[in-house]
């Protein structure tokens, strides 16, 4: 039995099948909250409301030509994609969806899972400068520089805005962290400020306008992807994709109350959870515009830093005080 | 660590081929080169081949944004080596769709900014408000882009009560939506952040750079052929040229949407004051031997038109001054220590149009980059000896 419960995390829910059907459907979804705010009609073709046309984009890639440049690390190169979509699934294993009892740690919820889970999301900005700086290619390199670049502006932020309600539920265990929030619900609003944070850096970390600089088209071409063709580049989108559904299943553990109630309640409220935070993130996508380099890592600094430092020091007089 | 970044002849930020170079360090520019004549068409040359009825309609596909600018320039100077005066009505329509052209472009140009700044939101939303000013100029001409409405002597169609109307009605909502625009455009946080003190031009530089257009009044430069050297009926119209002191991007955007709602204004004056009367008069045919310049004010800057007539039919020559060739020198100098993040920005702030400015090709070569000068007999010779006998190249790579 627990055998075959495993297998079901793994291969259905929220594993492999899960993952990659509602990764394209989260890509449905901000595409057309993208497009209706700008007064477009975003797919409409491929399958009923354009429900299809992320899949038909990544099977129309997998036909395509792959070509690898003469001079890029071929090794490198052809395998960062892979690994880079394996690890953006790897941390859907650790959001606390069903397959945990909360008094004992398990492989996928154990103490400190929130921090592993924060460096698994790491590493595909890992992954983009590696696959930039094999690709060899002027534009690669500089948005490969731009990659790590941004990730000095957003990451501790991040770090800071998503420990704090660890801190208040006082457990480093993401199933714990949903709990405790669960019965206290009010306590998930002095963490407003943090999740507002959080949002922001996602959006960094997920590089979309106003932090597509890495792979700014107007200014060098792809960026990170300009050489990646094919199922490449496929399987780089559905990477992105991945990461945007495991960032957003994160946030609403940690901001949102997780997802209570077993399976199928629980598979309500992380549908309904997650197309919240990438509504927010479609919506902020839609009203900014693209900003230089310097100025996100001045904006998180002078500003996304020292906030989420103030949500840090509310949540520890609250904790003093009032807990 | 400096390293040199191509961008064009083909990149995606160009709308039309033309290459840059950069000279970088890190991110910040600290040389940048032009390159032309990737879009060299021949068309001064051809104008001396055709009559000049025929080069109305060869001068309006030098550009496929401001193509009523270059037909008006030119016929401006034609009629005036013709010795024509076109009926009142005919210039106000003439001018009329002038000023929509300058609005559509300017629109345009929101747009291109905007999608260079990544705001496409923005983009989206200004070019479905221009899809108003084109409806509006297919209405009055019968096309979208090249209008064919001018003609030697006066214009080709007439406006009726109702087109009168309807320009009318339009001019509501286009101000309402530029204003909301302007206030976007000085207002939203990040596209105020990366318009603002980006590609600056100062005023001595805009002067003695010979800049011209929004780029020059952004500038704080006062230039207006409207104003300076009135043509068509421009000397009793009211109107004010818009200036901005800011002599960065953000001065560009601001002059540009500032300048449509003075469009505005001039469109409504000339539609409440539109005279009776024919719309044309005949022009003979051949011009008596003399020369003329026209100048005339494009949505980019003042363009220029010199005509040669030697008694023909014909004009013996043709010479265009489109105003992005004069706005290249003042570019180099704004892109110099600017970021790479804000090329196309810099860039497309001067409203570029390429192939309006391409006059010659230089030939270089690929492999040592030496520049030649060859005459057309040499070319044609070098073109058959190599291609003499030549086998066909398999896996042939460039440069062959």
């Amino acid at each position: 039995m627990a055998i075959l419960k495993t297998l079901l995390y793994l291969l259905v829910y929220p594993g492999f099948l899960f993952v990659f059907v509602y990764s394209t459907f989260c890509e449905w979804f901000d595409r057309k909250v993208f497009a209706r705010l700008q007064n477009r009609m975003g797919p409409t073709h491929t399958g009923r409301f354009g429900l299809l046309q992320p899949v038909a984009d990544i099977v129309k890639l997998l036909a395509k030509e792959d070509i690898v440049p003469e001079k890029a690390d071929r090794r490198m190169f052809s395998l960062l994609p892979a690994v880079g979509l394996a690890v953006a699934a790897t941390a859907m294993l650790l959001l606390p969806v069903w397959h945990f009892s909360l008094e004992r740690p398990s492989p996928n919820s154990f103490p400190g899972d929130i921090i592993v889970i924060l460096y698994i999301l790491s590493l595909p900005t890992l992954i983009f400068f590696l696959a930039a700086w094999s690709s060899t290619s002027f534009y690669s390199e500089i948005g490969g520089a731009r990659v790590l670049t941004l990730l000095f502006g957003y990451e501790v932020p991040l770090f800071l805005a998503v420990l704090g309600p660890a801190i208040m539920a006082g457990s480093w265990r993401l199933a714990e962290i949903a709990h405790f929030f669960q019965q206290r619900p009010l306590l998930l609003l002095p963490n407003l400020l943090g999740f507002l944070i959080a949002l922001i850096c996602l959006q960094a970390k997920l590089e979309r306008t106003p932090f597509d600089i890495p792979h700014a088209e107007t200014e060098i071409v792809g960026g990170t992807f300009t050489e990646y063709s094919g199922k490449k580049l496929a399987l780089f989108r559905l990477m992105i994709d991945v990461e945007m559904v495991a960032g957003a299943g994160l946030l609403a553990a940690v901001f949102l109350g997780g997802f209570p109630g077993g399976v199928f309640v629980g598979l309500v409220h992380f549908v309904i959870k997650t197309l919240f935070v990438i509504f927010l993130l479609a919506v902020m996508r839609a009203v900014t515009s693209r900003i230089r380099i310097d100025q996100v890592v001045n904006f998180s600094w002078r500003y996304l830093a020292p906030l989420a430092v103030l949500q840090l020091f509310i949540i520890l007089l609250l904790k003093g005080f009032v807990l | 660590m400096k390293f040199t970044v191509p961008i064009g002849p083909q990149h995606p930020a160009l709308k039309e081929p033309i290459s840059l170079r950069m000279t970088l360090e890190g991110e910040v520019i600290r040389d940048a080169d032009l390159r032309l004549g990737y879009n060299h068409r021949g068309m001064e040359k051809l104008a001396e081949e055709k009559t000049y009825l025929q080069n109305i309609y060869l001068t309006e596909r030098i550009c496929g944004i401001c193509s009523h600018s270059h037909s008006t320039c030119f016929v401006q100077g034609a009629e005036k080596l013709l010795e024509v005066e076109p009926p009142k009505r005919g210039v106000y329509i003439r001018y009329l769709v002038s000023e929509l052209e300058r609005v559509h472009s300017h629109l345009l140009w929101l747009g291109v900014a905007a999608h260079e700044a990544g705001f496409d939101s923005l983009f989206m939303y200004v070019w479905r408000d221009r899809e108003v000013v084109m409806d509006l100029l297919e209405m009055i001409s019968g096309n979208r882009v090249h209008y064919a409405i001018n003609t030697l002597g006066g214009v080709r169609r007439d406006l009726d009560d109702l087109q009168v109307k309807k320009i009318l009605d339009s001019l509501d909502l286009l101000r309402k939506r530029s204003a909301y625009y302007l206030d976007i455009g000085a207002n939203e946080p990040s596209f105020v952040g990366r318009l603002a003190d980006v590609g600056r031009l100062t005023k001595e530089q805009a002067v003695d750079l010979c800049a011209v257009g929004p780029t020059a009044r952004a500038s704080d430069v006062a230039i207006d052929v409207r104003k300076d050297d009135p043509y068509g009926m421009y000397d009793e119209t009211p109107f004010k040229v818009c200036t901005a002191d800011t002599c960065d991007v953000l001065g560009r955007t601001v002059v540009r949407v500032k300048e449509m709602l003075v469009s505005y204004d001039i469109i409504e004056y000339l539609m409440r004051n539109l005279p009776a009367g024919p719309v044309a008069v005949r022009a003979p045919r051949r011009a008596k031997p003399g020369e003329v310049v026209a100048r005339y004010e494009a949505p980019r800057g003042e363009n220029i038109h010199y005509i040669k007539s030697n008694g023909t039919d014909k004009p013996e020559r043709l010479k265009v001054r489109a105003p992005t060739l004069g706005n290249y020198a003042a570019t180099l100098v704004m892109l110099k220590s600017g970021f790479l993040a804000d090329v196309p920005l810099i860039f497309a702030a001067i409203d570029p149009c390429i192939c309006c400015a391409e006059r010659t090709v230089t030939l270089v070569d690929a492999r040592t980059g030496e520049e030649h000068s060859v005459g057309f007999s040499r070319l044609r010779a070098m073109a058959r000896e190599r291609w003499k006998n030549a086998p066909l190249k398999k896996d042939a790579v460039w440069p062959f």
